[in-house]
Order: C-alpha cells, then structure tokens, then sequence
C-alpha cells in the first residue's frame, strides 16, 4: 500500500512540477504557453551540457537550468508574447511556432550541422544526465524501499510550491501578479506595471519549466521531442484545478498522481491514462472552471 | 603583335567554349553510367535519432561501392527521401521514387508501420524494398528483400539458454504496445513452454512511455525471476533507469532484451544496463576484422570518433551490398532480375558470413546473446554455432521442416 501511494505521489510530483509554471503563467496572462514543454527540454540540455562541459552534477545544473531558462522565456516575452496579449489564439500559435523553433535550434546544433560542426550534448540523438551514486541506491525499512531520486523530486517540488506560494502571497511582486490575475486593467489603473510584471512572470514560469526538465532528465533521455508530450499533461492539472489556483493546481496534480498511480498497479498503464482523461473530461463538464477557483474577472 | 585583338578574342572563346564543353560533355557520358536507387529514411521527427545512423550507414555503403567501381560498371546514385517519422509520409516518398525517379530498387524504412505503408506500393508497381530492421516476421512479400532478423533468429538460442544456462524458471514478459512486440511475445511463449518453464506476466505500455514506476513495482511482486523485454525506442531508457532506481538488480532478476541495442545503452548510461543480456546478430563488439573496419569507416564517415554502430543500421550498410552481388548475378538491376537473383547470394558481411534464402528473401543470420558491460560495450556470451534459417512465420508454427512462405509465395493454408 505504502508502495502504491508512493509511486502515485512520484507521478503527482512530476506532474505538479510541470503544472506549476504553466499555471502562473495562464492564470496571470491568460497566454496558453505551448512552448511549455520545450523550456523543459532547454532546461534539459543545460544539464546535458553543464554535465560535458563544466562537470556539474544534476543538482549543481538545477539553479543553472533556471536561469538560463528563465532568461529565455523572458526573451520570448519580450520578442512575441507581448505584442500578442489578450489574443489568445494567436499566442497559442506563436508559442506553438516557438516550440518549433527551440526543438529545431537543438536539432540542427544551433546551425552548425550545416558547417559540418558537431556539438557534443546537441543535435538529433539521444542525451543523457548520469545521477549521482548516491541517487542510485536504494534502502529498504521493512518492505518497503525508499528510492532516493524519487524522493528527491517529491522533495524538490514541494520546495519549488512553496516558495512559489510564498512569493505569490508574501511578496510585493505576488501581491501584483494576483492583482493582475483578477484584474490586469484595475491593477494598471492602481499604477502596478503591468507589462513589466508579465515578462517577470513569464521568466519565472519559464525557468520552473527549466527545473522540470533538469529533474525529468534523471530518469528519461534528453531529446529534442522530449517536451512535446509534458505540455499535454501540464495543461490537463491546470485545467481540473482550476485556472490560477495555486491550491487547484497542487491539489489536481495529486489526484490525479494517486489516481494514475492505483489504477496502472490494479490494471495497467494504458488504462490508467484513459481513466486519467475521462476524469479530466468529467471534471471540464461538471465544472468548467476546475475545482478551485474563485469567482470574478 | 604578332596576332589582333579580333583573333585573340577568338581564339580565346574557342578555348573557352573548349573548357566549358569538356566537362558537359563528360558529365553526359557520367550520367549514361550510373544508376539511381532510392533511399528512405526519416531524417526529421521522433525516430530520425535512430534512422539518421541507418541513413548515413547505407549512404558510406553506396559510397564505398562507388570507390570500388561501382556496380556492373555503373555509378550508384542516391535518391534521398525523408519519411519524416510518418507512414503516409513514407508511402508517398516511396510512391514518388518508384514512379517519378523510376528507381530499380529502394533501400528504407526502420519501423514496421512505416514498411506496411509502403508495401503496397512495391508490391503494385513491383518493386524491390531493401528493408533492414529485424522485425516481428508474418510476411512474405516477394518485393521485399528482409535483412534483419525474423523473430527466430533473436529467441530461438535467447530462450533456451536463459532456461537453461542461467536457470530462470519465470518470466515477465514486458513491450511496448504496438506489433512487434506482440508477435515477439507469441513466439516467447511458445519457446518458454517448449522448454518447461512458465511466464507470470505479458504486459504492456504505450510506444514511448516514460513513467515506469508502476511497471517496476509490478515485476518486483510478480515473483518472475527474469523479465523479457520487447520494449521499444526511448522508453527503453526510462525503464532501465527505474529499474535500478527501484532497488532491482541484473546480478538476481537479469532484463533480457530483444531490443536494446547499444543506441539505447549510450542514451540510458551504461551503468544501468550492466549485467542485462541482449540478443541480437550483431553487436558492435564483434571481433573479427571485417566489423573493426566497418566500426572505424563509419566513424570516418560520420566525422565522429564515438559514433556507435549497432544491429539496423549494420543490416543497412550490409544491405546495399547484397544489392550490389545480386545485380552482378544477374548483370542488370531491374526489380525482377534482383528478386531472381539475390537467392542463395552470400556476402562478408561485419555480422559475419551471412546468405539470403531463396524461400522467403529474409537472411541467414547468427543470433548471438550478450552481456552488457559497464563500458557501455556489450561482451558476447554465447552464440548460434551456425547461421541459422529464418523463419518469418514461426510465431503460427513455421519450423524448417514445414515451410509456410516459399519461393512461390506464403501458403495460407498452414496459417
């Protein structure tokens, strides 16, 4: 039993921790970021590459990832996604576009294939982050086995939403972004810098994307395609918990975790992810506005 | 001055023209002498990280051949298509090169659906498909030339020498959720309780899962004492990494793969793999000399001191060989005198010794089975004393002695 709902909190801490930028990004500046699951990748290939490179392990590479990945979604802020704001279908294409682009810029080595360069870390094959040894053992209290990397990730995500939380609700700067979340035109209208506070936003979404990624690195390989499936799995937590809602999106990505996480060990994997979808459709349907939610705008 | 500017002038186009005209002239007479084929991989997509080496292994075959003086004399020149990881996309492709480019032979395709896409094509307009993947078998195309292996030539040693050699009673039978897999898990069974043991469990997972927790902590109650993957791609990676996170160990509960391949090694880290067993004709660690210089004339070719070589892409490089032999055979290279010809045909191969059956175009191969080391190579443990015959149909009863595909096409009556 200890087994089932530890493997069910290891699916929702992953989950969670794509969710998470996502969330506070749709949820301040209603942009359905499609190059979600491409931060992720970049953030990957930090790791990939600091580990070629500058030696570092998959925990020095974590803050690494985050700068650089939040460095590029504010780059992609300011480049696209402010000319875009309150044209929602055109930021899911440009975003969408710049998906595109990130994973082809990975592919082609930041055109040095066509110099016949060839980067170590880059191009079309697969990479990958060796972890720690310590990372790799596991101990065992009684019948159950604590596996340290998983642990690890739980960890670090529950770190990651709490600081978020706390940033959000113990900072000058979450006190606008939720102003904004409620109402970006009251909130410009009290003097809050709105564009400003969006592409801070946008970077710090971007760069939890980065960390998704350093962390997925550990147990799947690094590819160029590896982001196109989180996006999915990110939007479905924001969507049951409901569009800015911390709460929502911390409380859906554990619910359907554990419901993941029983259903794949009674049956099996393909039908959990059925199950996973016809909850998340029955939730759209009963609530549309997720389970968490308030009211206004 | 001896000569005007008038006549220096013309002298001078003349001359021109001269130099201009040699080369044309000598491209023209090039031309008349060489010969395109087709070839189709994906070079964009998810699964252009493996077809990119299969690609590049065919094309330093092509260009070896042409150092060598080509084929009946003739130059060969690549058609180069991308199926860009999509079967429509490789039907197309192949529609456009054996109807437009008019080539006499194709050399592609590396998933089986990508290759069911294109048959009809081949088949229709007949054709010939150089395909190279081993692969889940039940096919009997005669416009199709198969040097990968047939699911016989992977299980038929593998199976009985786990049972036997390392004593393992219970097998976990795990794969990805597609063909292959599912052909190669009827045909375990029927080697498992041929030799007296029993499987606890066939499970499977979607093509390029990456959550393996679930399916681990399955394997670790199911009370197998071995697991036998038939898992595909990059969720190889995955389920290696979550094996060992979750405390299992080769040395007692050994994964033993048809699949893995040192592709997915090098992604997954070696440290994760060492102690599993892969069985497969070839492994890069095969030491005779012909695979050495192929090892090293791909890593010239490819410009990368570290590139690994491995099973598909191998066949590949070997394929355009078997063409080559076949063409000369018969002195010409349509798609009928290729298919009459290339029975029986045998090459040197970096696999080894290795000869097409006339019965049902597939190879002569010898499965080896491997231990993967902590280097990230493989060590060879044991092998097949002979190439052994391919049986495609040997998942519905097909045996040497009772052939269900011949040389005059497959005898549905045995199905």
């Amino acid at each position: 039993m200890a087994d089932t709902l530890f493997i069910g909190l290891s699916l929702a801490s992953i989950l969670l921790l794509v969710a998470l930028g996502l969330s506070i990004i749709f949820g301040s500046m209603g942009v359905i970021n499609m190059a979600h699951g491409e931060l992720a990748m970049i953030g990957a290939y930090t790791a990939v590459l600091s580990g070629i490179y500058l030696h570092l392990n998959l925990i020095a590479a974590i803050p690494l990832a985050f700068l650089v990945t939040a460095g590029v979604g504010w780059l992609i802020e300011r480049l696209v996604i402010r000319h875009l704001y309150k044209r929602i279908m055109d930021t899911l294409l440009a975003t969408w576009g710049i998906a595109l682009l990130l994973q082809q810029a990975i592919r082609l080595q930041f055109g040095a294939t066509f110099f016949g360069v060839n980067i170590p870390g880059l191009g079309t094959g697969l990479q990958n982050v060796s972890l720690p040894a310590f990372f790799q053992q596991s101990w065992k209290i009684g019948d159950f086995v604590i596996q340290p990397y998983r642990s690890f990730i739980i960890l670090v995500t529950i770190a990651l939403a709490v600081a978020t939380w706390a940033l959000l609700y113990k900072t000058r700067w979450g006190i606008q972004v939720r102003a904004i979340m409620r109402n970006p035109e009251m909130a410009a209208a009290c003097g809050i810098d709105v564009r400003k506070v969006s592409s801070m936003t946008f970077a710090y979404g971007s760069g939890l994307a980065g960390v998704a990624g350093v962390l997925l690195a550990g147990f799947k390989t690094v590819s160029p395609e590896m982001g196109a499936t989180l996006v999915v799995d990110g939007f479905m937590v924001v969507v049951v918990g409901g569009v800015g809602s911390l709460v929502g999106t911390a409380a859906a990505a554990g619910i359907l975790g554990e419901i993941n996480g029983i259903v794949s060990l009674v049956s099996n994997d393909i039908l959990a992810r059925a199950v996973v979808l016809a909850l998340v459709i029955g939730v759209i349907m009963w609530k549309p506005t997720g389970l968490f939610n308030f009211k206004g705008r | 001055m001896t000569f005007s500017r008038r006549q220096f002038l013309k002298t001078g186009s003349a001359l021109g023209a001269g130099a201009l005209s040699a080369p044309f002239l000598g491209s023209r007479a090039f031309a008349a002498g060489t010969i395109d084929v087709g070839v189709l991989f994906s070079a964009t997509g998810g699964l252009s990280i493996i077809e990119d080496s299969m690609q590049k292994a065919t094309l330093m075959a092509i260009e070896e051949i042409n150092a060598a003086g080509g084929v009946n004399g003739m130059q060969v020149k690549p058609v180069i298509e991308d199926g860009a990881s999509d079967p429509k996309t490789f039907n197309e492709k192949a529609s456009k090169l054996v109807l437009q480019d008019r080539v006499p032979a194709v050399f592609g395709c590396y998933t089986s659906a990508s290759r069911k896409a294109v048959l009809p094509v081949f088949e229709k307009r007949k054709n010939l498909l150089f395909y190279p993947t081993y692969y889940e078998g039940s096919e009997c195309s005669k416009n199709v030339v198969y040097t990968g292996s047939a699911p016989n030539q992977q299980l038929d040693v593998f199976i009985p020498w786990i049972i036997k050699t390392l004593g393992k009673k219970k097998f976990f039978i795990v794969g990805s959720n597609y063909i292959y897999p599912r052909e190669m898990s009827k045909v375990c069974k029927i080697l498992i309780e041929q030799n007296g043991a029993e499987w606890v469990a066939d499970e499977y997972l979607e093509l390029g899962h990456s959550e393996w927790g679930a399916m681990v902590s399955k394997i670790k109650d199911s009370g197998c004492d071995v697991v036998l993957s038939n898992v595909v791609g990059d969720s190889v990676v995955a389920f290696y990494r979550e094996f060992k996170n979750q405390g299992l160990d080769h040395a007692t509960l050994p994964i033993c793969a048809s699949v893995t391949s040192e592709i997915e090694i090098a992604a997954m880290g070696p440290e994760y793999a060492a102690g599993s067993y892969t069985s497969f004709p070839y492994f890069q660690s095969i030491d005779t000399p012909e695979n050495q210089t192929f090892v090293e004339n791909y890593r010239k070719f490819t410009n990368d001191p570290k590139a690994v070589t491995h099973f598909a892409m191998m066949s590949c490089y070997m394929q355009v060989y078997l063409w080559k032999l076949a063409a000369e055979k018969a002195a010409a290279t349509e798609p009928k005198a290729i298919i009459g010809a290339i029975g029986g045909v045998e090459f040197d191969a970096p696999v080894g010794k290795v000869k097409v059956d006339p019965d049902n175009l597939h190879l002569y191969l010898t499965p080896r089975i491997a231990q993967w080391q902590a280097d990230g190579q493989s060590k060879i443990v044991d092998a097949a004393p002979a190439p052994i015959k391919p049986l495609p149909y040997s998942a519905y009863g097909e045996t040497a002695e009772n052939l269900f595909c011949t040389g005059s096409g497959l005898d549905s009556t045995k199905l």
